[in-house]
């Protein structure tokens, strides 16, 4: 049991304090703290020059002014050296064209990796999997994805949930399967039997009690 | 270093922020508007410039010092 946690450390959960970290990344040396007001996607890859990694830094350079709008700020972290990262940032841009915009995390030591439970052993023991941390501006950890080596990230589904986040964080709301910006939000259930009777009367579109919905 | 090169001098990142700070006291969140960098980079930057002597914290704000003044003239 102790060897396994030695391989994977802390597994955040949702809810939680982000762990604090320095890392040196590509942009020089970054604390956690220094994101502090901003919202944060936290993303692992398992190494540089490889072919699914290179296709998820491209897109995720695609919707970074997307995340921007939103004010998100995006952060790469893999177990390579960052000279790696520099000369892998440098071939991308020169083969494709796409220059990466975003800083990318040297986690030679693995510090941040294993504080966020990004190595499993089950898949490597020495790379990170494909991690997603969403961190809010308070710095809390609010949704956290996991894909195996071989499978690239769904760039629509990390802008939907930081979206959804984003949109229930403002109106107290809920947001139902597959929801996107504009679709119905579900109104948060009711605590009495009070409340249940009154929000029948609200006008809101119910299929019963429990499950109302509202235009935003 | 992200703001200064090894050879002691501000990068164009550490430059635009040294020049943000010529007009006086700037909290960090000024230094970004007006540098055009994001925030993040403008905190790890002071950290850079303060503790190589370019730049004074005063309270949450930042100054330049003497060595950072003539460092940009």
């Amino acid at each position: 049991m102790e060897e396994v946690k030695e391989q994977t450390g802390h597994m955040p959960r949702i809810g939680e304090p982000a762990p604090a970290f320095e890392a040196v990344t590509t942009h020089g040396k970054l604390k956690l703290e220094d994101f502090k007001g901003s919202w944060l996607i936290l993303f692992s890859h398992p190494a540089d020059f490889t072919p699914v990694c290179t296709t998820e830094f491209i897109a995720f350079t695609e919707i970074y002014p997307e995340l921007q709008k939103r004010g998100v700020e995006l952060l790469g972290l893999s177990v390579d050296s960052v000279s790696s990262h520099i000369a892998w940032v440098r071939n991308v841009e020169e083969k494709t064209k796409v220059k990466i915009p975003f800083p990318i995390i040297a986690d030679l030591n693995k510090e941040v990796s294993l504080a966020y439970g990004m190595i499993h052993p089950g898949q490597s023991k020495t790379e990170t999997v494909r991690c997603v941390f969403i961190i809010d501006p308070n710095q809390i950890i609010r949704t956290i994805l996991y894909y195996p080596l071989t499978t690239g990230r769904n760039m629509d589904e990390i802008l939907r949930i930081v979206d959804a986040l984003q949109t229930t964080d403002k109106n107290a709301v809920a947001t139902p399967a597959n929801w996107r910006p504009g679709d119905m939000v579900v109104v948060p259930p009711p605590n009495t039997q009070e409340m249940a009777e009154e929000r029948l009367k609200q006008g809101y579109e119910c299929t019963d009690w429990y499950l109302c919905k509202k235009k935003l | 270093m992200a703001c200064i090169s090894p050879d002691g001098k501000p990068t164009e990142s550490g430059s635009k922020m040294l020049r943000a700070l010529q007009a006086g006291l700037k909290s960090p969140e000024e230094i970004s508007s007006e540098a055009g960098l994001p925030l993040f980079r403008v905190r790890s930057g002071l950290r850079e410039l303060t503790e190589a002597g370019l730049a004074k914290q005063r309270d949450d704000r930042y100054e330049l010092s003497e060595k950072g003044a003539e460092l940009i003239k």
